[in-house]
């Protein structure tokens, strides 16, 4: 048995011990290691009627992947033209929120963070209040807001600043707005975690020197929040990619999201191989795409969790 | 010395909402002097050094640093620098750019700046360590590596806020010695906050002693400590016996005292309060353990003290006795060991000496809580 595992049975009773390590070894492996494995062996399957499952036709194929990138055998384009925009716009929009999150979220968790006083507390509440209202109403909500008779459109209408309602969801704009709101905190707190613990005086001392504030956050702040912001960053950018309410809601018609199409493979089509494909590639690449962004900022999977 | 850059602080009051954390203080530090604001925790001693630094507006007042007002500057154009009590090096920084962080904001290139660090890694007797990060280095170490980094700006008046009171005494008192002679090469003015009386007496030309928002004393170590002028500068600084009592008659530049337990003792009036005191003022003289010498059993007069011995102990040097003292605060005795035989005199009365000349009366007031 390694020391680590001696050391948290001492501390910990063999009782308590074994209780907690079980839960936690089935909340990683039960729930998630083997139903990821068994998608992974789905999508090497062919889509067959349960009688023949297992049968003669029951054997390892490419299919499912081959179809993401040249569609439909036979049919009349060379690419899957319509899954492959989706599934890079669904990416480059989820880096674009994240990199708005990032930049709407890193002063508020700064001013939190360095400010003392019982309002801060407040503030704090005011944040996460309105997470106890569920996803889905939140996105309505927003819908709302945004939508072509909704308050938003009413007002500047009214005000005299748009002639006619502007197509907000049509545009996509409820939609970063809905993904971006929806994932907020996971970007505040971590970030917020961090530089709490900046000594103020470091600052100062920075401020002391003749640094400009842009130059105190680029060469102390900043960096030494690194750990917090790729954190918020990493969640943020998962939790958009992956996200389906808020595309379901705030989508526009036209504009779809990756994740509904993996739904209309599950779902609608019951193509369970192919939507697991499409599910696989996407949680590789974006865990590529994080692991890429992070040897670029020189960030270690260690700091993550800090 | 060469002639560094005074600081002046004209009728400074510091006021947080109700709170004066700095009440109408008045202070002349010289260009290229050590000045040292000696206080207890809480008496406004940091304040005023935000204030010179300028991270606090004072409320009413000037800082005057060269003669130049300061008001309106903020600490990014002030000719200082500070030196935080935790020293506030940056973690993430190694020792080099931390030291040349100030030129980095200049604009000076890396080249410039790798070369100026290792100067003042030299000039702090850390050469070679540049590459190191603060967390791979000493205490001691770190607080060198602040001084090079608040020196490398050139500032004109150098602020430190108890920077050795991280460290444990052996280091503090090494630092002391090398903090003095790092001002004396580098000439610049120097403004140390401290709530240690060694500190400040073996390093300072001159001494600020705060109370409570207010400056008690100004002066040189040798005249804060031998001719204080308020019973908190005397109690505060060093150990002192207190005698409570009246002035009886004023002569010259000495005074009788009825003091409440040991009879009429003569002392002299400290030079603030000279012509200041009258007969029938309530009065505090003041006596250091050293001053005293044992004397003849049986003697007696003004300037003899007898009480009982509580107990005794052996320093080394000295030889204490602790004795029933004035106000249910024990009157301590140091005597020097000269090898000289000692007999126990724990529940004895003996009588002790000491010369006018070291005995000193102030005002009665305030003491330093112990």
């Amino acid at each position: 048995m390694p020391s680590f595992l001696k050391e948290f049975f001492k501390r910990n009773g063999t009782g308590m011990g074994s209780l907690m390590l079980g839960l936690v070894l089935f909340w990683t492996i039960g729930l998630i290691i083997l139903p990821q494995l068994s998608m992974l062996d789905f999508s090497f399957r062919p889509n067959l009627p349960p009688p023949e499952i297992g049968g003669p036709k029951d054997v390892y194929t490419l299919e499912n992947y081959k179809y993401l990138i040249y569609g439909p055998e036979g049919g009349s384009q060379d690419y899957n033209a319509v899954d492959l925009k989706v599934f890079f716009r669904t990416l480059v929009a989820a880096v674009c929120v994240t990199v708005f999150n990032l930049i709407l979220c890193y002063p508020i968790a700064y001013y939190l963070a360095q400010t003392k006083g019982n309002h801060i507390r407040i503030f704090a509440l005011m944040l996460i209040i309105p997470y106890w209202i569920n996803e889905i109403l939140r996105a309505f909500a927003l819908r709302i807001i945004f939508g072509e008779t909704g308050v938003l459109n009413n007002m500047l209408v009214g005000l005299g600043i748009f002639d006619t309602p502007f197509d907000f969801i049509r545009n996509d704009i409820a939609l970063y707005a809905g993904l971006g709101y929806a994932y907020i905190l996971l970007m505040i707190f971590p970030i917020y975690n961090v530089i709490e613990s900046l000594d103020r005086n470091q600052i100062e001392a920075a401020r002391d020197m003749g640094a400009s504030w842009t130059k105190i956050h680029r060469r102390v702040v900043i960096p030494y929040a690194k750990p917090g912001i790729s954190s918020g960053c990493t969640m943020v950018f998962m939790l958009s990619a992956g996200a389906l309410a808020a595309p379901q809601i705030l989508g526009g018609p036209s504009s779809l999201w990756f994740t509904q199409l993996i739904y209309q493979q599950f779902n609608d089509n019951s193509d369970w191989p192919q939507g697991a494909a499409y599910a696989v590639v996407l949680l590789v690449t974006c865990i590529l795409l994080v692991l890429a962004v992070m040897r670029l900022f020189k960030v270690n999977m260690g700091d993550i969790g800090k | 010395m060469s002639a560094g850059v005074g600081v002046n602080l004209e009728n400074l009051w510091i006021r947080f909402g109700d709170f004066v954390a700095v009440r109408d203080a008045n202070v002349n530090i010289n260009g290229g002097d050590f000045f040292s604001f000696l206080g207890p925790s809480g008496c406004g001693k940091t304040t005023i050094l935000r204030a010179v630094s300028g991270f606090l507006e004072p409320s009413d007042g000037k800082v005057l640093i060269g003669g130049n007002d300061m008001k309106g500057i903020g600490p990014n154009k002030r000719p200082t620098a500070l030196i935080f009590q935790n020293l506030a090096l940056f973690p993430l920084m190694k020792i080099w750019e931390n030291i040349t962080f100030s030129m980095e904001i200049k604009g000076a290139s890396a080249k410039e700046r790798r070369k100026r660090a290792d100067e003042l890694l030299d000039m702090i007797a850390l050469p070679g360590q540049g590459d190191k990060l603060p967390s791979e280095l000493s205490g001691g170490q770190r607080q060198r590596v602040a001084i090079a980094r608040a020196l490398c700006a050139e500032p004109d008046v150098l602020l430190l806020d108890e920077p050795l009171s991280a460290l444990d005494l052996k280091l503090r008192q090494h630092m002391r010695t090398e903090l003095r002679e790092i001002q004396q090469r580098v000439g610049i003015t120097f403004i140390y906050i401290t709530h240690d009386q060694g500190e400040a007496l073996t390093m300072s030309d001159n001494i600020a002693v705060m109370k409570a928002g207010v400056i008690d004393q100004i002066g040189d170590g040798k005249t804060i400590y031998n001719d204080p002028s308020t019973a908190f500068a005397a109690s505060f600084v060093g150990e002192n016996n207190v005698f409570r009592g009246k002035v009886k008659r004023i002569m010259g530049e000495e005074a009788l005292i009825q003091t409440n337990r040991s009879g009429e003792l003569v002392a002299r009036i400290s030079s603030a309060n000279q012509g200041r005191m009258k007969e029938g003022d309530a009065a505090m003289m003041f006596i250091r353990p050293e001053a005293f010498a044992l004397a003849p059993a049986g003697a007696s007069g003004d300037h003899f003290v007898t009480a009982k011995v509580n107990h005794e102990e052996f320093e080394g040097n000295v030889f204490n006795i602790f004795m029933e003292g004035d106000g249910g605060k024990e009157l301590k005795v140091s005597i020097p060991n000269l090898g000289q035989s000692f007999e126990d005199h724990t529940g004895q009365n003996i009588t002790l000496e000491y010369e006018t000349k070291n005995a000193v009366i102030v005002p009665a007031g305030e003491l330093a809580a112990e």
